[in-house]
């Protein structure tokens, strides 16, 4: 066979390979503005440990795993309570617990949920407390 | 080297201690123990409720406002969206096989308050192509509104029409938002979940609750002793269209 449009298809291949690989050069070198996420609130400043319900790097990885586990615990098996490892228990809730600590859902879930696009629909139907909303 | 007995007993016996020990003494975070606020949760082996309507004053809709408060159940003010998990019907529209034309004044005018009825053979448990209806280990036909896809198989099945279908966004039409209860959103079916959040508190159905006429009994099928048992061994009673074997467990005295 003969490569007649060999100039037009290894153009096409260039073009193709800088476009699939943008999202790896893009960013090289550029520094971005990470969010920073407000504890600041007074459930939180009441706290004698700074501590959420596991470590603050296990939940910053893990939060998602951590909720989807309670959710289906909670509503298909009907456990309703979390022992974390530190023994400590928490109701599994995501409006009375996860809220009653994080009444700041705009300088905190938001923020860092908005930064990376992800948008969780959680709260399409479990309700943000009148004082989170404002 | 080989222990020689003694210290073979002394090793055996401190093992044992150690296993013991934790559990004497506790550690000071194991006092911070968290409880569901209320009472112990309530257990059975089947809950079921039996419903005696003669009891209920004309107009009477303690039951429906208490359970549609609670549940964040919206009031969109239009049959056609509408969405209910607890209601009233005609005494010919429950039992539509045994009214006839000669029946009771009193019983052909009669409102009966029909919900769920937790069927024990859920048809529409059956149907659901997610597995978002389920049944639990004690008889309550549970919904798992994060799975629903809103295909309304289970509403085709449900020879009760106790589903309603959310149309549209509930939010706005709900007068008065329970903040303990989630809402739920455009494109899920909902019903009568029998109050499992309020059981494992300890507290009894919203609606039995609400009731002062004592008219919804409420109460574990399989204890022969339960008040409800007890009560459906007394007095003659009709379960909705129970010739289909979805085995209801809501029972009408009537």
């Amino acid at each position: 066979m003969k490569l007649r449009n060999l100039g037009k298809i290894a153009a096409g291949i260039l073009i193709f390979v800088v476009l699939i690989t943008f999202l790896f050069w893009y960013g090289q070198g550029k520094s971005f503005l990470q969010p920073a996420l407000s504890l600041d609130t007074p459930a939180i400043a009441q706290l004698k440990e700074l501590r959420c319900v596991e470590d603050t790097v296990f939940m910053r990885t893990n939060h998602m795993k951590l909720l989807v586990t309670w959710r289906n615990g909670t509503v298909r098996e009907g456990n309703r309570l979390y022992t974390a490892t530190d023994g400590r228990i928490f109701e599994t809730k995501l409006s009375g617990t996860c809220l009653k600590c994080h009444s700041n859902k705009q300088q905190f879930c938001d923020r860092c949920h908005n930064y990376v696009g992800a948008k969780p629909n959680c709260f399409s139907c479990h309700i943000i407390p009148a004082e989170v909303r404002k | 080297m080989t222990p020689s007995r003694r210290d073979f007993l002394k090793i055996a016996g401190i093992s044992t201690l150690s296993l013991v020990a934790p559990a004497i003494l506790s550690p000071v975070w194991a006092k911070d123990k968290l409880t569901i606020p209320g009472g112990a949760p309530l257990t059975a082996k089947r809950w079921g409720m039996a419903i005696d309507a003669s009891k209920c004053p004309v107009g009477c809709v303690d039951c429906i406002t208490a359970c549609h408060g609670e549940h964040n159940v919206p009031d969109i003010g239009n049959p056609k969206d509408e969405v209910k998990w607890i209601w009233q019907e005609k005494f010919s529209s429950v039992f539509p096989h045994e009214s006839h034309t000669y029946l009771r004044e009193s019983q052909a005018q009669l409102k009966l308050p029909v919900m769920c009825n937790q069927c024990a053979n859920p048809p529409c448990v059956r149907v659901c192509p997610t597995q978002s209806t389920f049944q639990r280990q004690d008889g309550i036909v549970m919904m798992d509104y994060h799975r629903c896809i809103g295909c309304r198989l289970c509403m085709a099945a449900c020879p009760y029409g106790a589903r309603s279908m959310n149309y549209r966004n509930p939010q706005p039409f709900i007068a008065k938002t329970n903040p303990d209860f989630p809402t739920r959103t455009k494109g899920v079916v909902e019903k009568c979940n029998f109050c499992d959040e309020r059981l494992v508190r300890g507290l009894k159905p919203a609606c039995v609750a609400a009731c002062t006429k004592n008219a919804l009994v409420f109460g574990d099928m399989e204890n022969p002793r339960s008040e409800i048992r007890l009560l459906i061994e007394k007095r003659f009673n009709l379960r909705r269209r129970a010739s289909l074997g979805t085995q209801p467990q809501i029972y009408y005295i009537v």
